[in-house]
């Protein structure tokens, strides 16, 4: 029982990270079409840069706000610079534009920063909590409740503005979003604002756990990738659960059946998954129209 | 007549470049860099016909490529098969796992079958990695000579050869198929896949056709890759390299055959070249990336092909 408990535990602690890069996802492809393979980046800029203005003397709570801070700017710069000027491409070209832009910031952060590992003291101590004879770490719960946290603000976000029901309405329908006077073209720009935001906190309030370096993102990407399919791309609800089951697919797999196949359970489970439900967990079967 | 010169002219035009390459240069290094763009070339190749034809998606490509790297490398270790059988006996097992797992996987559509794919592709990798006993792991495991009839094929002046012969036959087959009934198949399934269901065509057996024989190419390319350098890593089959086969494909443009060379070609040089930028090397590849991809979006080839055909009016 114990040893469920800590694998229970260290899964959501890792799940949560994949749902909000699936979240970011979802926000982005539910603007734009576009799936941002750079996602995995802003959880590097996020506890990149609090590790440096963390060892540069500033005190932790601004070095957090400033890599939040950054990576929104990185988030807009992406929007503007690479994903704008080819608007109207096809979606296989803006994924080959999401790839090079992911491939130019991890070229960045290993010149502006360097290639080791980092990390920095937890936010509220090393003592861990003993709960059920498993122990969980106050950073993992702190990166539990960030994540509840978000999910919580996203979806006051979506339901209660005005922005946010204008996100709602041009991911359902992009055409009729316009028509209703909705800037979608500004639509796009929030999600990518939202995305970065949310990725950079995940990597802040990560890193003391699982360090962090410049490479970091790539692998998130894809595991948030495939968390975001196995809930139903363009669902936020979906993204989450899909992450907190890949992420406890993983450690369960690894504690229970092997450690070096515990990547491989995570997607033999997503493809049995997708052989049943083609539109993952809760995606909606589309209507091709012709 | 002019369709004839269209689909043919680009296979002639790369035969011509390979049999003359080699007179303009006798630096065994450029002989070096054009095998290994051929090889590359012809995974990728392979992989525009599922994509760039029949339009379906693939991010676990390494996978197959990395069946045919380990093939000439476990068979002839352990089993003490001649290399060129090992070869095609790899050729074989990536077609027909494809086969197998290609009928389930390819009823899904866009992302999910990336993500689908993404997941083949990692499990076959993940083999490759932890069946160390066979594989040698993660530090990967020797690949002995191929031998032919006593012969040795080993340096570059030989598998430029090789790999360029095999390349011009690739662009053949390719061309071929897609002036076929079946290329027309592929192409009314990437325009629509109701619509020539309705029109009778058998979509799931056409979609497995390309998804088959693009996995065979890439095992090809593996075997051909592994027996060159004479070493094979788990990274033969790892997730970058199945990005960079798609990105060959789109950078080079989808539908083209010309575009499979020229993206593979482009992707193979250009990190040679920038290693003179050392530690911003990264950062330029990944500017290069998104400035062709901005001006140039339907591909290399595709986009400059259109914009001289509208030139003189």
């Amino acid at each position: 029982m114990p040893e469920f408990l800590q694998f229970l535990f260290s899964g959501l602690m890792i799940g949560s990270i994949y749902a909000l890069v699936a979240l970011g996802f979802t926000l982005i492809y539910n603007a734009s079409d576009v799936i941002n393979f750079a996602q995995g980046e802003f959880v590097m800029i996020g506890g990149m840069v609090t590790f440096f203005a963390v060892s540069a003397g500033i005190p932790l709570p601004i070095a957090a706000l400033l890599a939040l801070v950054v990576a929104i700017v990185v988030g807009i710069g992406l929007h503007r610079l690479a994903i704008e000027p080819a608007k109207g491409a096809s979606p296989v070209t803006l994924i080959i534009i999401t790839i090079g832009a992911s491939i130019f910031l991890r070229g960045i952060a290993a010149v502006v920063f360097d290639k080791n590992f980092h990390s920095y003291p937890p936010f509220a101590g090393v003592d861990p909590i003993r709960i059920g004879g498993a122990t969980i770490l106050p950073q993992s719960v702190i990166v539990l409740a960030g994540t509840l946290a978000i999910v919580v603000a996203l979806w006051a976000i979506m339901s209660r503005t005005m922005v946010g029901k204008a996100m709602v309405a041009t991911a359902s329908n992009r055409l009729a979003a316009r028509l209703v006077g909705i800037n979608t073209a500004a639509i796009v720009g929030v999600s990518f604002i939202l995305s970065a935001a949310i990725g950079a906190i995940g990597g802040i309030l990560v890193t003391p756990i699982t360090l962090t370096n410049y490479d970091v993102g790539t692998l998130l990407a894809l595991k948030g990738f495939a968390a975001a399919m196995l809930g139903g791309m363009g669902h936020p609800f979906g993204a989450v659960v899909g992450g907190l089951v890949v992420g406890l697919l993983e450690t369960f797999g690894a504690g229970y059946i092997s450690s070096s196949y515990k990547d491989a359970i995570a997607f033999l489970v997503i493809l049995g998954v997708l052989f049943v439900m083609p539109q993952g967990l809760f995606g909606r079967a589309g209507i091709e129209r012709v | 007549m002019a369709g004839f010169w269209r689909s043919y002219g680009v296979v002639a035009a790369i035969a011509i470049f390979v049999a003359v390459f080699p007179y303009l240069t006798d630096s065994s290094y450029y002989l070096r860099v054009a095998a290994l763009v051929f090889i590359f070339s012809i995974a990728v190749l392979g992989l525009n016909l599922l994509m760039g034809f029949a339009g379906q998606v693939s991010l676990g490509h390494a996978g197959f490529f990395g069946i045919g790297a380990y093939a000439v490398a476990v068979a002839p270790t352990h089993f003490g098969l001649p290399s060129w059988l090992s070869l095609i006996a790899g050729v074989a097992v990536a077609g027909l796992l494809a086969f197998v797992i290609g009928r389930p996987i390819l009823k899904l559509k866009g992302h999910y079958l990336a993500v689908a794919t993404l997941g083949m592709g990692i499990l076959i990798a993940m083999v490759f990695t932890n069946e160390a006993r066979l594989t040698g792991g993660p530090d990967g495991m020797a690949v002995p000579r191929l031998v032919v009839f006593g012969w040795v094929a080993r340096g570059s002046v030989t598998w430029y050869w090789i790999s360029g012969v095999t390349l011009v036959l690739a662009a053949l087959l390719a061309v071929n198929l897609i002036d076929s009934p079946t290329g027309r198949a592929l192409r009314a399934i990437h325009d629509s896949e109701t619509a020539s269901r309705v029109l009778g065509i058998d979509v799931a057996r056409y979609k497995l056709i390309a998804f088959v024989l693009s996995a065979m190419y890439a095992a090809m390319a593996g075997a051909y890759l592994a027996l060159f350098d004479g070493l094979v890593t788990p990274a033969t089959a790892g997730f970058l390299r199945s990005i960079e086969f798609v990105t060959m494909a789109v950078l080079g443009g989808l539908g083209s055959i010309l575009g499979s060379i020229v993206g593979a070609a482009l992707l193979t040089v250009l990190p040679q070249v920038l290693t003179v930028f050392h530690d911003y090397e990264h950062i330029a590849l990944g500017l290069i990336m998104i400035v062709f991809m901005i001006f140039l979006r339907g591909g290399i080839v595709p986009s400059l092909t259109s914009l001289f055909r509208r030139e003189p009016s």
